[in-house]
């Protein structure tokens, strides 16, 4: 290997390096910068059924299905999520207004669907 | 010839049983001897003229469904067509804006349901009767059970020069009639003059009536869209177990009472929806009365839907004036 190839695959090697590091950086960043909440949907009842929110603070809502597919809608948060069965999806929230709010449960999974909600408190 | 205006078109007066609504529809113009050339142009829009007619709307029976808001099962549903059938004016037909039955997950289950359904509704003496689904009848497998009852969940028929839209927002699962559906409106609708008579039904709110209850469709807006294009478009639907009324632009939506439990007034009522509790004194109590008059006479503005409601315990009330003037004994 010529030492001109030689420069060229270390520079090449030390920005792949470099990136990886800004690119790890960026996730342990934004994984410990913005708070996780778990919420679980099973028929026909979220768990936990109540938050609380900071207006203005940005949080991640990590939803899981441990049966069927559900929905996470509640419109004065602009969220409309769909919750396959047995996956989990990710959604991050913003709330800009502080107020008491009814998340329902908008994709029909049986007899008491309409009683599958959630209170999210913005303070 | 004098072009149709709004007012002219259309006047459909009714009658809310509670059990649903009686609605009439007749030209105006027939009234003040205006029908010539009117009715030409409506004949050549929908394929046959615009003659006066009833129909009734029925809603939200839940054949299947037995506990502590209605224990009573389909007692309301096979009372509600007794009243039809004692109705002295013969509506020519009934719209069921959905959930005919309670769901369940067994499929066998749910098919008695439908069969139940079918051989109460079959005893209402009228000619056609028309359904659309709700979410307890085809939310759990995307209405394949519904279809093999009763057919396509979205079509359209014209009767005696009014054009009907059956819309499906339940079988996505979620509160939405999508862009298929949405393709398939704007085409049915393309035929027509901006003041062609158009009657939608569907289970649904096409509006945010409360979100937080799941009383709307995500993609109504789109669906509104479409119809502020027409002149004389009324929304039929249920879902909410009560009547209510509302307007967006030239558009007027109606919900009819359900046959099964009444849910409260969502602008009194906070926090989650709750049945109104049964009331075993008062069995049919809760499906609400309402009288809305339209009288159709021609004036700036006005209306052209009338409706008057009359609660499903007419019976217990028959001295009340009116009643009797529109009901007689069921079964006579």
């Amino acid at each position: 290997m010529s030492a001109s190839k030689l420069a060229r695959t270390f520079t090449a090697t030390a920005l792949c390096a470099c990136a990886m590091l800004v690119y790890t950086g960026a996730n342990r960043a934004h994984a410990d910068d913005i708070p996780v909440i778990d919420i679980t949907a099973k028929r026909f009842a979220f768990s936990p059924d109540r938050i609380t929110l900071k207006v203005g603070k940005t949080v991640k809502l990590r939803l899981h299905s441990e049966d069927v597919t559900h929905g996470f809608f509640l419109r004065p948060l602009k969220l409309d999520e769909e919750i396959p069965a047995g996956e989990t999806t990710e959604v991050t929230v913003t709330p800009q207004a502080a107020g008491t709010f009814t998340t329902i449960c908008d994709h029909f999974c049986g007899a008491n669907h309409g009683n599958m909600n959630m209170t999210i408190v913005v303070e | 010839m004098k072009q149709p205006d709004r007012r002219s078109f259309l006047k459909i007066a009714g009658t809310s049983l509670g059990i649903g609504v009686l609605y009439s529809a007749y030209p105006a113009a027939l009234s003040r001897g205006e029908a010539g050339g009117l009715f030409a142009t409506l004949g050549h829009a929908n394929g046959e003229k615009v003659t006066p007619f009833s129909f009734v709307q029925l809603s939200d029976a839940h054949v299947g469904f037995n506990g502590p808001p209605d224990p009573l099962g389909t007692k309301a549903f096979e009372r509600a067509v007794d009243m039809i059938n004692g109705l002295p004016q013969k509506p020519d037909l009934v719209l069921f804006t959905g959930d005919l039955t309670h769901d369940t997950e067994d499929r066998d289950v749910h098919v008695q349901r439908m069969k139940q359904f079918q051989e109460i509704s079959k005893k209402i003496n009228v000619p056609l009767i028309k359904c659309v689904p709700g979410e307890h009848d085809a939310g759990l497998d995307g209405g394949a059970l519904y279809r093999e009852f009763f057919g396509e969940s979205h079509y359209s028929f014209d009767h005696r020069g009014v054009h009907f839209v059956a819309l499906d927002n339940v079988s996505r699962a979620k509160p939405e009639v999508g862009t298929e559906q949405l393709d398939w409106l704007k085409k049915d609708l393309a035929r027509f003059p901006k003041t062609a008579p158009i009657v939608v039904f569907t289970h649904r709110p096409l509006f945010d009536l409360r979100p937080d209850w799941e009383w709307f469709t995500s993609d109504g807006d789109d669906v509104m869209n479409v119809l502020s294009s027409y002149d004389n478009v009324t929304v039929l639907y249920g879902h909410i177990h009560r009547d209510d009324e509302h307007e967006t632009g030239k558009v007027h939506h109606y919900a009819a009472r359900s046959l099964i439990f009444a849910f409260p007034d969502p602008n009194g009522a906070a926090g989650p929806r709750k049945p109104v509790p049964f009331d075993k004194d008062h069995p049919f109590k809760n499906l609400g009365i309402r009288t809305v008059s339209f009288n159709g006479k021609a004036q700036p503005n006005a209306q052209s839907l009338s409706v008057q409601d009359i609660e499903l315990t007419a019976r217990e009330f028959r001295g009340i004036n009116g009643v009797q003037q529109i009901l007689r004994e069921p079964g006579v």
